[in-house]
């Protein structure tokens, strides 16, 4: 249980460096903006409760917020995220449950699901958060178009993400 | 009340997040976000540590680039700088004298160009037509001589150094003042070839070698340089006489080019007697 606490922790600093200091800065074809930072959230354990989700979910946004300047929209963009996982895990749920011990992986339910489970929550978490940006940037448009490329460029990023971090190696073991 | 706590209970996830999303689009709609939650954007002490140290080692892939900057930067601070503007003034004082006719007057000038390892060798002078400058005026150091301008422009001036082929300076012994001509055969920039001085003369090594009175462009009696070694040529009359230059053509700076006034006048005469 520590172990978890501690491994989570780890990749909750990682990512948010990641994202603040090398993705913010890389912006694909001058205005897309992958957010990987997305993935912690994703990462979370299917036992995590909801409350827990959201809290965490929250100070990442918060944090990254900080970084960008942009005034709780990530933080709004992806609480709405971590509230929503509950609902798209139930929804995707496999008929016999899911091993409350384990995360969601790309080898753990197969890529089709890992597929649907994320981008289905990258996309809440980039609607909510242009959404937000459009409010205030009056091109809505532009912004939709952005939060097509940005969802592309997150989600090839995750998928890239994930295959690092969770070898098949270590599924089998677990 | 029961009632409603435990309704909130049930859906005690459902009023997180109504609570935080609330409290985010607080955030994001508060009209003046900087005064009321200064805490959350990048001007915190946190976020600002993290981008001062990212910074910090960014810089360090940056420095090429950073130092051409500077360099350009200091390239056109110096090109606002005193120094970089010629003086267009010089300051040639002319006396006077109902007993003594001026004859040369002297204009200071700065190298902006010099050579000394090539055959040929040219100065570059800042002073040109502007400031009085024609060709064939003696330029010389605080101690020896350097050459005689050849092409003269606005504000600039080349100069025919002695350290070239088609320098041929007429030069005297001045213990004896035997004449002879001074020529540059190469080499060794601090030495110059002194010859036609007659064997009959008892030098000796240290000698002083000036100018002569029968030059148009020098003004007589101005050092060149030392009697280093002298051997008599073959036939035996004359010696070849290695001089060493007391003025240092490589490190030369600040010269003076000499205005002969009186050379027209002689160049003319000249000219009419052999006409005649």
């Amino acid at each position: 249980m520590i172990s978890v606490i501690f491994k989570h922790t780890i990749r909750f600093i990682f990512f948010i460096f990641l994202q603040v200091l090398v993705l913010n800065n890389i912006q694909f074809s001058g205005y897309v903006n992958p957010y990987l930072y997305v993935f912690i959230i994703l990462m979370l354990p299917f036992a995590t409760p909801v409350w827990m989700v959201m809290t965490i979910s929250f100070g990442a946004g918060l944090l990254i917020d900080m970084f960008q300047d942009t005034m709780g929209m990530h933080a709004a963009a992806s609480v709405m995220m971590g509230y929503s996982r509950s609902f798209i895990l139930k929804l995707f749920s496999p008929r016999d449950g899911y091993d409350s011990s384990t995360e969601p992986t790309l080898h753990y339910l197969g890529a089709s699901w890992y597929f649907s489970y994320s981008l289905l929550l990258v996309f809440i978490h980039h609607f909510t958060y242009f959404f937000l940006e459009a409010f205030s940037a009056d091109e809505l448009l532009f912004t939709l178009s952005r939060m097509g490329l940005s969802l592309v460029f997150t989600m090839i990023l995750i998928f890239i993400s994930q295959m690092m971090i969770y070898k098949p190696k270590d599924i089998r073991k677990s | 009340m029961r009632n409603l706590l435990r309704f909130l209970w049930k859906y005690s996830n459902f009023v997180l997040f109504i609570l935080m999303e609330v409290f985010c689009l607080y955030l994001v709609f508060q009209n003046n976000s900087f005064q009321k939650a200064g805490w959350i954007n990048s001007s915190n002490a946190f976020v600002g540590n993290v981008f001062t140290t990212a910074n910090s080692i960014k810089e360090y892939f940056a420095l090429k680039e950073t130092n051409e900057l500077l360099a350009a930067e200091n390239a056109r601070l110096r090109n606002q700088s005193l120094g970089s503007y010629a003086k267009y003034i010089t300051t040639a004082t002319v006396i006077n004298d109902t007993v003594l006719k001026q004859q040369y007057t002297y204009i200071p000038a700065e190298v902006v160009n010099n050579s000394v390892n090539r055959r040929n060798n040219y100065l570059t002078l800042n002073r040109g037509y502007k400031q009085g400058i024609t060709n064939d005026m003696a330029v010389i150091t605080s101690n020896g001589i350097i050459g005689y301008t050849k092409d003269v422009s606005a504000n600039y001036c080349t100069v025919l150094s002695i350290l070239n082929k088609d320098a041929k300076i007429s030069a005297k012994i001045k213990r004896f003042g035997e004449l002879g001509s001074l020529i540059w055969e190469g080499g060794d920039y601090r030495f110059g070839l002194l010859q036609d001085i007659g064997t009959h003369v008892k030098i000796t090594k240290g000698d002083t070698i000036v100018t002569s009175n029968f030059s148009d462009i020098f003004p007589s009696n101005i050092t060149i340089g030392t009697v280093e070694s002298f051997a008599p040529r073959e036939g035996g009359e004359f010696y070849n006489i290695k001089v060493r230059y007391t003025g240092n053509l490589k490190n030369v700076t600040h010269v003076y080019i000499i205005n002969n006034i009186l050379r027209e006048e002689k160049k003319n005469l000249e000219e009419r007697s052999q006409h005649d």
